[in-house]
Parts: C-alpha cells; sequence; structure tokens
C-alpha cells in the first residue's frame, strides 16, 4: 500500500499538525518508504496467532475507587501557556 | 586532598568506598564533576546543569556521612535524561514542544536515586521525544561523541536516544546516568561510546514520571562505566510501583551480588538470525571473541533459532509509531509547553504542533496516525500486535529448551560521523536497531558491554538477552566479559 498526497494531508490534520505543500511531498516520499518495509508482514500467515496485548504475564492491577490525589489546581495549572482563575484558556469553541 | 580528576575517574564502587574511608567528600567529588561538566560543553551532553542543586545535594551527603549513615548512592553524581520529570527542572523531552516546561513533580525512577542518596548534576541531552539512533534529532543540536577515529578529527555520533546519557559516562561528566530504551536507546549509544547500559524487563523499572514514547515497549535503565556499576544503579532505579499498574509486583533482585558469580554450566544461545547479510567483519569477529570467552567460562554455547528475527524492525515501526501518536496527542499548546495562536481551537493545535515537533517526531506521528486511522487498524497494528505474539513465541520456545541467556552483538557497527546518514532514508536509520529492538518487542531484559575496539580504535559492544526478570544472570554474564575484554575510555579532546 502507498499513500497519495491527499492522504498524507488528511492525515496530518488527523494528527493535527499543519504542514506545508512542501513538507507533504516530503513525507509522503518517507512514509511510502515506511510502509514499503512494513509491508514484509505480509509474508507471515498470522490468522490463528492472537495479538499481543501485554509483554508481561501479570494481570491488570486494580486499585480502590478512592481519591487519592489532587486538589491543587494552581500547580495544575502552573505550565499552561495561559490560564485565569485557574482554568486553561483556549480560543473560544462555542458560538 | 585527591585530584580532581581522580575523583571523577572513580567508579560508582570506588566513590561508595572512598566516601566510607572518608578520603574525600562528596562536595569535592561534585565540584569536580561540575567542573568537568564546563570542561566538556563542547560535547553538548547536558541540555541544563543544575550546579546548585548539585552542591546541596552533596552538602546533604556530608551531613548523612557525618552521621554514619552512607546510603546505596550517597554522594554519586547522576546525570539524567531530560525525558525524566524533575520537580522544579527544565524537563522537555529534548523538544521545542515542552518549551518551558518544569513538572512539579518527581519521576518515581529518579525519586528513587534521590532517596538512595544520588546528587544530580542537571538534566541530558537527547533524541527528541526518544525518537532516534544518533541524538540528532534533539531541538538543543546534536551530542558529540567523545570517541573519535584514530588520527580523524571528524565528530561521531554518540548513538541514540540515549545519547547525552552514554556521552556523558563515557566523558566522565557524570558517574552514571538515567537513560530509557524503548527500541535500543541504551544499548545502542552504550555500544557506541564503551559504556555498559541495561534494558531490564518490562515492568521492573516504573514508567511514572516518564515521558511516553510507545507505552508498551518504553523501560528505564542506567548507563555506567563498569557492569558492577551499572548494577548497584539498577538496585536503586528498579522498585514497585502502585503509581504504574504494569510495575510488576516481583521484589528487585541482587544485582551487584550477581557480579563476579560463577557462569559455570550457564547455556548460552547464539541465533543464527542475526548473523544478518553484510554483518562487517569485525562484528563477526567480536561476536566469536564473546562466544570464546564465555565457553573459557565454563558457559555452555547452543545454536539456537529465532525464526521471527527479521520481522521485528517492521513490526515495530508500526506499533511503536501508533503509541506514539496516541501518547504525543497531550501536547496541544494548552496545558503546558509551547503555544502558537491560531485563528480557531483547531488551528492553534495545528500551528503549535507544526513548530513544536521536529521532523523525525512528525514522521511517526503521522505513520502512527495512519496505521491506527480507519480502515488500515488491521492491516497494520493488528497484524503487528500479532507478529509481536510470534517474535515472543521464538525467546520463550528457547529458554523453555534450557537457555539461560543470549548472546548476539550489540549493534550492526561502530559510531558513524555526525551528518553521515543526513541523506540516508529513515529505513536505514532504523537498521541500527536490528538487534536491540526484538528485546523491547517481547518485553525481556538486555544489556549492551563493551567487548573490544574495531577499525579506527572504535568501541564495539556485546548484548546479552536474559530471561523475564532474568537481570542477575545478565550481570554474571557481562562481568566476564568485562573482565576478560578490559575496560575502554576515549582519549580526552575537549
Amino acid at each position: 500500500m502507498s499513500v497519495d498526497i491527499a492522504t498524507v494531508k488528511r492525515v496530518a490534520h488527523l494528527a493535527r499538525i499543519a504542514i506545508t505543500e512542501e513538507e507533504a511531498a516530503s513525507f509522503q516520499n518517507e512514509l511510502n518508504t515506511i510502509l514499503g518495509f512494513v509491508e514484509q508482514l505480509g509474508e507471515l500467515d498470522v490468522s490463528e496467532v492472537e495479538p499481543m496485548t501485554s509483554v508481561v504475564e501479570q494481570t491488570m492491577k486494580m486499585r480502590a475507587d478512592v481519591v487519592t490525589d489532587g486538589f491543587y489546581s494552581a500547580k495544575v495549572v502552573a505550565n499552561a501557556p495561559a490560564s485565569d482563575d485557574e482554568f486553561f484558556v483556549v480560543p473560544k469553541v462555542v458560538e | 586532598m585527591t585530584r580532581a580528576s581522580d575523583l571523577t575517574s572513580l567508579t560508582i564502587a570506588e566513590i561508595r568506598d572512598g566516601l566510607a574511608a572518608r578520603a574525600f567528600s562528596a562536595t569535592e567529588l561534585t565540584k569536580a564533576y561540575l567542573a568537568a561538566m564546563e570542561a566538556a560543553r563542547a560535547l553538548n551532553a547536558y541540555i541544563v546543569e543544575t550546579p546548585e542543586k548539585a552542591l546541596a545535594m552533596a552538602a546533604a551527603s556530608d551531613e548523612s556521612i557525618a552521621r554514619g549513615e552512607q546510603r546505596p548512592l550517597e554522594g554519586v553524581p547522576i546525570g539524567v535524561k531530560d525525558l525524566f520529570a524533575t520537580e522544579g527542572v527544565h524537563t522537555q523531552a529534548a523538544s521545542h514542544v515542552l518549551d518551558g516546561f518544569k513538572p512539579p513533580y518527581e519521576s518515581t525512577v529518579t525519586a528513587n536515586l534521590w532517596q538512595d542518596g544520588a546528587v544530580m548534576l542537571g538534566k541530558l541531552n537527547m533524541d527528541e521525544f526518544a525518537m532516534g539512533s544518533s541524538n540528532e534529532t534533539s531541538y538543543y543540536g546534536p551530542v558529540v561523541n567523545p570517541w573519535k577515529r584514530e588520527g580523524s578529527n571528524l565528530e561521531l555520533v554518540p548513538g541514540g536516544s540515549s545519547g547525552g546519557s552514554a556521552a556523558a559516562v563515557a566523558a566522565h561528566i557524570c558517574a552514571g546516568a538515567t537513560a530509557t530504551d524503548t527500541g535500543g536507546s541504551i544499548r545502542q549509544p552504550a555500544a557506541f561510546t564503551g559504556t555498559v547500559g541495561i534494558k531490564p524487563t518490562y515492568g521492573r523499572c516504573s514508567r511514572w514520571g516518564t515521558v511516553a514514547f510507545a507505552s508498551s515497549l518504553d523501560q528505564a535503565g542506567p548507563i555506567a562505566r563498569t557492569v558492577r556499576d551499572a548494577a548497584i544503579l539498577l538496585k536503586s532505579m528498579a522498585s514497585v510501583d502502585e503509581k504504574d499498574t504494569t510495575s510488576v509486583d516481583l521484589p528487585v533482585g541482587d544485582y551487584e551480588g550477581a557480579v563476579g558469580r560463577s557462569v559455570k554450566g550457564l547455556r548460552i544461545g547464539i541465533p543464527k538470525e542475526y548473523r544478518i547479510d553484510g554483518m562487517p567483519a569485525e562484528i563477526e569477529a567480536l561476536w566469536q571473541q564473546g562466544i570464546d570467552w564465555l565457553k573459557d567460562a565454563g558457559a555452555e554455547i547452543v545454536d539456537i533459532t529465532l525464526p521471527h528475527t527479521k520481522y521485528a524492525l517492521p513490526a515495530y515501526y508500526i506499533v511503536a509509531p501508533a503509541e506514539a501518536s496516541s501518547n504525543l496527542a497531550r501536547y496541544d499548546g494548552v496545558r503546558y509547553g509551547l503555544r502558537v495562536p491560531g485563528d480557531d481551537i483547531v488551528s492553534l493545535y495545528e500551528n503549535t504542533r507544526a513548530a513544536g515537533f521536529g521532523a523525525e517526531v512528525k514522521r511517526r506521528i503521522l505513520i502512527g496516525t495512519y496505521v491506527l486511522s480507519a480502515g488500515y487498524y488491521d492491516a497494520y497494528y493488528v497484524r503487528a500486535q500479532k507478529v509481536r505474539t510470534l517474535i515472543k513465541r521464538d525467546f520463550d520456545l528457547a529458554f523453555e529448551a534450557g537457555v539461560d541467556a543470549i548472546l548476539t552483538p550489540a549493534t550492526p557497527s561502530a559510531a558513524f560521523g555526525l551528518k553521515e546518514m543526513a541523506l540516508a532514508s529513515p529505513v536505514e536509520m532504523y537498521l541500527n536497531d536490528v538487534f536491540t529492538v526484538t528485546v523491547n518487542m517481547a518485553g525481556l531484559p538486555g544489556i549492551a558491554v563493551p567487548a573490544g575496539l574495531g577499525a579506527g580504535g572504535l568501541p564495539l559492544g556485546l548484548q546479552l538477552i536474559g530471561r523475564p526478570f532474568g537481570e542477575e544472570t545478565l550481570f554474571s554474564l557481562s562481568e566476564v566479559i568485562e573482565q576478560a575484554a578490559g575496560r575502554f575510555e576515549p582519549a580526552r579532546w575537549w
């Protein structure tokens, strides 16, 4: 499988990365090289194989459903590029 | 007082003895390192130096020693890869997108080190978000390998992604360093710099507070100058952590106790699939030398087969980018780091991520987004996860047949020149990890240990792969190699 320019642009939009026409062309090349490389996985018959979900044999740990952390909203927004009264500030999203 | 350059030449084990004997103070030791770091800025190994913090921690260590309490890493000066969250200190995964980020919390791995008395010298350079094999994708510029080819002034890469960690350890500007390994990022730079690096079993070190790249593959581990030092560091870094659900509930082993233990009767597998086409003769010879050393030490050498080896790298380049595209979705210009304004929220995201991520990171996010997108998920992602099952099964079968560890080369070549791979395709760069990536795919422990010098006098490393939680066996075996091969230090030019 190989990707065309329109697909590269669609994927970049899905990934929320703005790209120029020039970048789209160069990513198209590189993505096709990588996709060409991974194509060899098609040589294997995996119809009877279970996909891996965890490399270690351990059941998922569960903890009690209680509040163990929090109550420091000032710390949470301390690194925000824009905040106001312990809220994140973003451009208007609802009309 | 001991001379400063002598102090920075000490191993961690020697520092421990010297501090206990009051031969020097932790403050003297830290000052010697801070001076060495300043003199070695041409290597670009540190992104941020934290001298005030280091001296305060060293003073606390001196007080502790004066009270007669010497913790396992008391006064040991450590460099920290920029991937680990360090409270109040620059943590950006060497990326522009995390511009100005100072975490209000400490990663579990580094908290464990400080708890055991270690001293933080600063944050080490790395490939952006740990994506790279040459440390050339860092927003802060490439790290220069302290090693050079004999008779050449060409600057070489230290490998990646933990290139700053490996270079700093080799150049004696930290006594040991934290690093991380998703596809070879501890072992490949260790091999390129003549240092020892171990990626422990997945789940051995907590991932909490470590910037995520590919969560099912990421593992922290140390880079050190000797096998014993790596064992001492791993003991402190590893823990059972309730903050990481993939942290495994097993007690941390006695790694240092395993150093020097007999390897007599251990069965060492030699996988024929690692004898790849075009493998340089010096790598072949190094591998054979390693086999002979282990045989001489009483280990039994057996030929094994790991038939799905060649599929590990392509499967990795689906699984790792897929997980990365998901993990890196959080860098949105809203909660932390860089923000580039836009007309609306979507263009704010798109502009921030366009300006914040470097080319290699974008490439991997795009691949990951593509293989996870509607219509391709089964063909790529699910298939790759099935192949991963086959890769792990290869190892399981070898271990079930009685193999205790597997010996391979660590890398297909010695360190290459800066910019030498600039025109190569991404896939050519990815081939650096051909021997290491299988280990991450199967979640196993792997150690790279220096085994000799190749053409141009550059260091070469061997890799030992262990059973799950078989780190102790790896330390015993790599000590045999270190004893036989000796240790390798670069000639100082900086």
